[in-house]
């Protein structure tokens, strides 16, 4: 396990290293391709939501809590709260939501 | 020091929201049977939430060195849009070795603050990253330490922060700009399409992802170009 887990893990840690130093390094000038600009304004919101959706309904003990914990992570986020925030907030609603259904 | 101690204090944030997040991390390594030093040497080298829950997933099932390095290439492929983008804010001092040294620390929240920034100096982007950096280290030292002791339940609430907090990111730009809402929503529509549609389901989720967010970006960008102001650049 030891000798592959090392193995594994400079796989993970180089290939992550190397994907964001090697752009930021490379791209010395600025971009003026319109479409260019606006694909890289868009695409870190798009790829956040792919990894959200649906994965985080079966994150939890229900796919109801885990619902519940969104919702209160959308209310909270729309309203302007930060990361820390509505990061426990979140978890304290699936907390609440899989004791309750718990009882009924 | 003053830009050093700026940035500092804006990691702060960061880094407790990445204190609950690593701790959900630590759990669920040791829970797939890791030690808790191997969880904390991952998060030390490695840095990023999305990946390393692939990365895990795929260790405990011994999946190939293959399977890891292409999961982590299209499961990060974000990462590199985020650099060229960061590349256009950063001051002209900020270059060559420091390029290298720093580009380590870029996660979706790094950059989501930095690019709030007019422009960005190596002394603000080096505060910036001090504490998100300490809140990842420590909170997967305690998850996976105290992943043990704690209740199902309050493991399983704590598996949802990670999400809370990709939600807290999108919130407040889809708000201010409907075209981003619904580059968004096409995102994660195709992301269930994937999840649940029969002939999909069996891509790996890493590609899907990539796929998913490429297309919605690609759309938006032909229907809804940004505005010279916009697009995090300027």
């Amino acid at each position: 396990m030891n000798k592959e887990f090392f193995i594994y893990l400079a796989i993970l840690a180089v290939s992550t290293y190397l994907i964001r130093a090697i752009p930021f390094a490379a791209v010395r000038k600025k971009i003026t391709n319109r479409f260019l600009r606006s694909f890289l304004y868009y695409i870190p919101y798009t790829v956040l939501s792919a990894m959200t959706f649906p994965a985080a309904f079966y994150a939890t003990g229900s796919i109801a809590s885990a619902a519940l914990g969104l919702l209160a992570a959308v209310v909270l986020a729309v309203k302007g709260k930060g990361l820390t925030v509505v990061a426990v907030a979140a978890s304290i609603a699936v907390f609440i939501s899989d004791l309750v259904l718990k009882m009924i | 020091m003053k830009d050093f101690i700026r940035g500092l204090k804006s990691g702060i944030p960061i880094g407790l929201g990445y204190l609950s997040v690593s701790f959900s991390f630590g759990i669920l390594a040791v829970s797939l049977g890791f030690e808790w030093w191997q969880a904390v040497i991952i998060s030390m080298t490695t840095l990023t939430s999305a990946g390393q829950l692939a990365a895990v997933n795929i260790m405990a099932a011994s999946g190939g060195y293959v399977a890891m390095l292409v999961s982590q290439l299209t499961v990060n492929v974000r990462y590199s849009f985020m650099s060229v983008s960061l590349s256009q804010k950063v001051t002209p001092e900020f270059k060559g070795i420091k390029r290298w040294l720093f580009g380590f620390f870029i996660t979706d929240e790094i950059f989501a603050v930095a690019s709030a920034q007019n422009s960005v100096n190596t002394r603000f982007f080096g505060g910036l990253s001090v504490m998100p950096y300490i809140g990842w280290a420590l909170g997967t030292l305690s998850g996976s330490l105290l992943g043990n002791i704690l209740p199902e339940s309050v493991m399983n609430a704590l598996c949802i922060a990670i999400y809370g907090m990709f939600i807290a990111i999108i919130a407040p730009v889809a708000k201010a700009s409907k075209p981003l809402l619904l580059s968004v929503a096409i995102s994660a529509a195709l992301s269930c399409a994937f999840y649940y549609i029969p002939l999909l389901s069996g891509i790996s989720s890493g590609i899907a992802i990539s796929v998913c967010a490429i297309a919605a970006a690609v759309v938006c960008a032909l229907f809804f170009p940004v505005k010279e102001e916009e697009g995090g650049n300027e």
